[in-house]
């Protein structure tokens, strides 16, 4: 075990990503399905960086790392209003009692 | 002369000409300005009628002021054919005055100027011109002032006769609907617009002074007595008697119409007489061209081909384009005269087609008194008279029996009519028949003459009948009237003139005492000559010429004495059944007491026109051939009527001279005067005497088949139902048969297919275009349907889903990776 290399920022980037799908897949409550996505965001930003990191890409994984988080709060920010006005007509944040727009 | 003068009279009888239409285009729209119970659409036409009265009056006088054209030569006489609004300046068309030549040997009689001029240009076809003309000559005067003046006292009368109109809801008894009696608003106002629009046509119909215009205001007339026949337009009897009327006129009409284009097409002009225009160019009447100055026709007479030579009004001759003299075939001039003689036939209520004028009592009384005694049907006597310098003597000849065949089946039907009114309207007819016979003998002034006394005593008469019939509360039928002198003593008595007048009765005997009295006292001449007249009412002094002109025509021309026995004994029977009307009517005793007790006399508006009629009936030929009318008339004859027409010059046939008639004039009033005595005094005993009676009835059935065949009025009904009505049904039957099978057939299996055609496209439609369309429809729906299961809305199924996707993209693409890798 001598140096870190960029495979294991590939791995720690997948596990991320498989948590947060996971998350998203398993987790009824809104919330936890939005954290499931800044997981996945992570995961790939992860990726980002470390390909920046490890190969020729230079800067460019490093700001679209950047570009990435500031992407995931602006997500965030609609997606906790979306959850909020959701609890104000459902008086719950249960993902599941959202298919009123079901085929 | 005056040139001015001509001018000054166009313009008088022009306002009077067109006053009535004034009054006609205001009165139409009656019912709209005022209220139905408004006398006031009276009071305008009496107004415009007596300004038109008023006019020609001012014009007769006027007229009467001008020298008579003094005995000049030919050529002399044309100088004054050039007048104008300056003297020095050269001629306008306008108030052009043609001067006519006398005929000095024999005709004592002054000739008379004549005027004639546009009032404007309706259309221009290369040389033929449609121009409202005016001609104006003795005879259109004299026209004017009788027409008017009758006019005004109908006008009068009818203010009383048609009150009974004046009301929101008239109740008509003769008509019966469902609901009882039909009733309907009053149509006062209408009744006198018709009257003026009437009086319009008939005094522009005696202006015009082309025969293209004559034919339009014939129509116009003939229309408003379609109008006024049918004014009680809900009963079927007045709506046909309309009907019958107006197209018995269209068959003479129709006559007039060839008569009109072979005047087009041989002569170029419809123009009466000779006018220089405003371009200074002379425009040749017809008269001119026909005849020459002295009247005469110049024929060419070579075997079958023979023709009248055309001249211009100097009597030079008419050169075509070719240099050939222009003339026209005589066959073509005969064709003309009849045709327009058609015309006067249908107007005038002449045989064959006199039918139409008894049924034309179905109009209002005062209609009857001014369309069928003094104007209408007077229109055709006037037309032949104008138009007479066209008719050859074989035309005459015909006019002349047509004339007489009229006046004596007319007299006898009436013999045996009751109601009132169509005894008035027969012996109309027959007085009419007395004018068309004297036109067709070449006694042009005495037929004209009778026209306006007859006018005069007709339509006193019919007023008469008219006041009869409103004092007996619309009781037509003789049989029930009787006595009524005594209830409506003015009627009587001025209907009594005008049936002495009709009959021509005169005292013998008094004309050389009063002769000889005037001769003692030394009075003017004129007066002598008045005084030396018989003491007489009009009828003896009109019928009286007739009579004698008849008479000399036998005498010259032996073969045709039919035409002096038959206006003789038409004098008879005329007497018989016109004292039979007043006898029956008047004296004896009250046959229906329920009709006398409610009789009266009526108003003073009524009884007044009576009175006035009755003084001119009277008193207007006062004088007979030396008196003011007849001189009048004369002074406009046709320039060949006065020396007559020598045998042989055109045809076998001879006319009479002024000269021979005047030789017969004293047997001729003597013959008419027996025969006028003799009727009268048969009517007398017949029903007008207590003691010495003949019965009437007893006669009847002593002569059943005459009288059924007289009271069907000779049959001409029931012929003329089977000769024309009768096929005109059986063909219009077989068109409609044609059309029905043929024509209906053909429409039908057209039909047919398009229907069959049409369903086949329309499942071609149905099935094939729709199927196609919507099987697509259909199979979007389904997939449509199909699909919409995968939303199922749940947002974590989305995510598997996603994964899933995910996954599944990423193995193949690494599987298709290796494979592509694999070979390197």
């Amino acid at each position: 075990m001598d140096t870190v290399g960029l495979e294991n920022f590939l791995i720690v980037g997948g596990i991320l990503f498989v948590c947060g799908v996971v998350c998203m897949a398993i987790k009824r409550n809104a919330i936890g399905v939005l954290m499931g996505v800044e997981l996945v965001l992570n995961g790939a930003n992860l990726n980002f960086v470390a390909f920046s990191r490890y190969t020729k890409l230079g800067l460019d994984g490093q700001v679209l790392a950047l570009f990435v988080i500031v992407l995931a709060a602006a997500e965030a920010a609609i997606a906790l209003a979306i959850a909020l006005n959701f609890y104000n007509n459902h008086l719950t944040i249960d993902v599941d009692r959202a298919d009123e727009l079901q085929g | 002369m005056d040139p001015k003068t001509g001018e000054t009279l166009a313009k008088l009888l022009t306002a009077a000409w067109l006053l009535p239409l004034l009054g006609f285009a205001v009165e139409i729209f009656a019912g709209y300005l005022w209220s139905r119970r408004s006398k006031a659409a009276a009071y305008l036409a009496v107004g415009c009628i007596v300004g038109a009265f008023l006019c020609s009056a001012s014009a007769l006088y006027l007229y009467r002021q001008l020298p008579t054209i003094p005995v000049v030569h030919h050529e002399a006489s044309h100088q004054h054919g050039k007048a104008g609004h300056d003297e020095t300046k050269p001629v306008h068309g306008e108030g052009t005055v043609v001067a006519k030549e006398e005929e000095h040997h024999t005709d004592p009689a002054p000739r008379m100027h004549s005027f004639s001029g546009t009032h404007y240009v309706l259309a221009k076809f290369s040389n033929l011109k449609i121009s409202i003309d005016w001609y104006i000559d003795s005879l259109t005067i004299v026209m004017f002032a009788m027409v008017t003046l009758i006019a005004s006292c109908i006008h009068v009368f009818a203010m009383g006769y048609m009150s009974e109109e004046l009301t929101e809801e008239y109740e008509d008894h003769q008509v019966h609907t469902s609901h009882g009696h039909f009733s309907r608003p009053g149509r006062f106002y209408k009744f006198f617009a018709f009257l003026s629009l009437f009086c319009f046509s008939m005094l522009g119909l005696v202006l015009a002074g082309n025969i293209f215009l004559v034919f339009v205001f014939w129509e116009l007339v003939g229309v408003c007595s379609y109008f006024l026949i049918g004014f009680y337009i809900e009963r079927k009897s007045a709506s046909t008697a309309a009907n019958k009327a107006f197209i018995m006129n269209r068959v003479g009409d129709f006559g007039f119409l060839i008569g009109l284009m072979i005047i087009w097409t041989s002569f170029g002009t419809f123009q009466f007489a000779t006018r220089t225009e405003a371009d200074g160019q002379k425009q040749l009447g017809l008269f001119d061209m026909v005849r020459g100055a002295d009247g005469k026709l110049d024929l060419q007479d070579e075997p079958g081909k023979k023709a009248v030579l055309l001249t211009d009004d100097h009597d030079h001759p008419l050169l075509a384009a070719d240099g050939t003299r222009r003339s026209i075939p005589y066959i073509l001039l005969i064709g003309a005269g009849l045709g327009v003689f058609a015309g006067c036939v249908g107007k005038s209520a002449q045989f064959p087609l006199q039918t139409w004028l008894p049924d034309a009592m179905e109009g209002p009384t005062p209609v009857s008194a001014l369309v069928h005694s003094a104007t209408m049907v007077a229109a055709g006597v006037y037309l032949a008279g104008r138009f007479y310098p066209m008719f050859v003597p074989e035309v005459q000849l015909v006019i002349a029996y047509v004339g007489a065949i009229t006046l004596f089946v007319a007299a006898t039907i009436a013999i045996v009519a009751t109601d009132i009114k169509r005894v008035l309207a027969y012996s109309t007819i027959s007085q009419l028949g007395y004018m068309m016979l004297a036109i067709g003998l070449g006694g042009w002034a005495a037929g004209l003459f009778h026209l306006i006394t007859h006018a005069f005593f007709k339509s006193l008469m019919f007023l008469c009948s008219g006041s009869v019939i409103y004092g007996c509360h619309h009781v037509q039928e003789m049989p029930q009237m009787g006595g009524l002198r005594k209830k409506m003593p003015i009627t009587a008595y001025t209907m009594l003139i005008g049936v002495i007048a009709i009959c021509g009765l005169a005292i013998p005997g008094v004309d050389v005492f009063f002769g000889g009295v005037a001769a003692k006292l030394g009075l003017p001449a004129s007066f002598q000559n008045v005084m030396s007249e018989k003491w007489a009412f009009s009828g003896y002094h009109s019928k009286d010429a007739i009579v004698a002109t008849a008479m000399t025509y036998a005498q010259l021309n032996p073969l045709h004495a039919l035409l002096f026995i038959l206006p003789l004994a038409g004098a008879g029977i005329t007497a018989f059944y016109m004292f039979r009307l007043w006898f029956y009517t008047f004296a004896g005793k009250p046959r229906d007491q329920h009709v006398y007790d409610h009789a009266h006399e009526s108003p003073w508006l009524m009884t007044a026109p009576l009175i006035l009629l009755a003084a001119f009936a009277a008193f207007c030929a006062c004088g007979g051939e030396k008196g003011f009318l007849f001189t009048m008339l004369l002074g406009s004859e046709p320039a060949h009527v006065a020396d007559g027409l020598a045998a042989g010059a055109t045809s076998k046939l001879a006319l009479p001279s002024h000269h021979q008639i005047h030789d017969n004039h004293a047997t001729a009033g003597f013959y008419a005067l027996v025969v006028a005595a003799v009727g009268t005094f048969t009517a007398y005993l017949f029903y007008g005497a207590r003691q010495f009676k003949l019965n009437p009835s007893e006669v009847q059935s002593r002569f059943p088949w005459l009288y059924t065949f007289l009271a069907e009025k000779w049959r001409f009904d029931d012929l003329y139902d089977v000769m024309f009505v009768k096929p005109v049904h059986i063909v219009a039957r077989w068109c409609a048969a044609t059309d029905r099978l043929v024509f209906d057939g053909i429409l039908h299996g057209a039909c047919r297919i398009g229907i069959v055609v049409s369903h086949w496209d329309r499942l071609f439609d149905e099935n094939i275009v729709d199927g196609l369309v919507n099987w697509v429809s259909n199979v979007t729906y389904g997939a449509g349907s199909s699909f919409r299961y995968l939303q199922t809305g749940r947002l974590r199924q989305y995510v598997m889903f996603i994964v899933v996707g995910v996954v599944l993209v990423g193995g193949f693409g690494l599987f298709w990776l290796m494979l592509r890798i694999r070979p390197s």
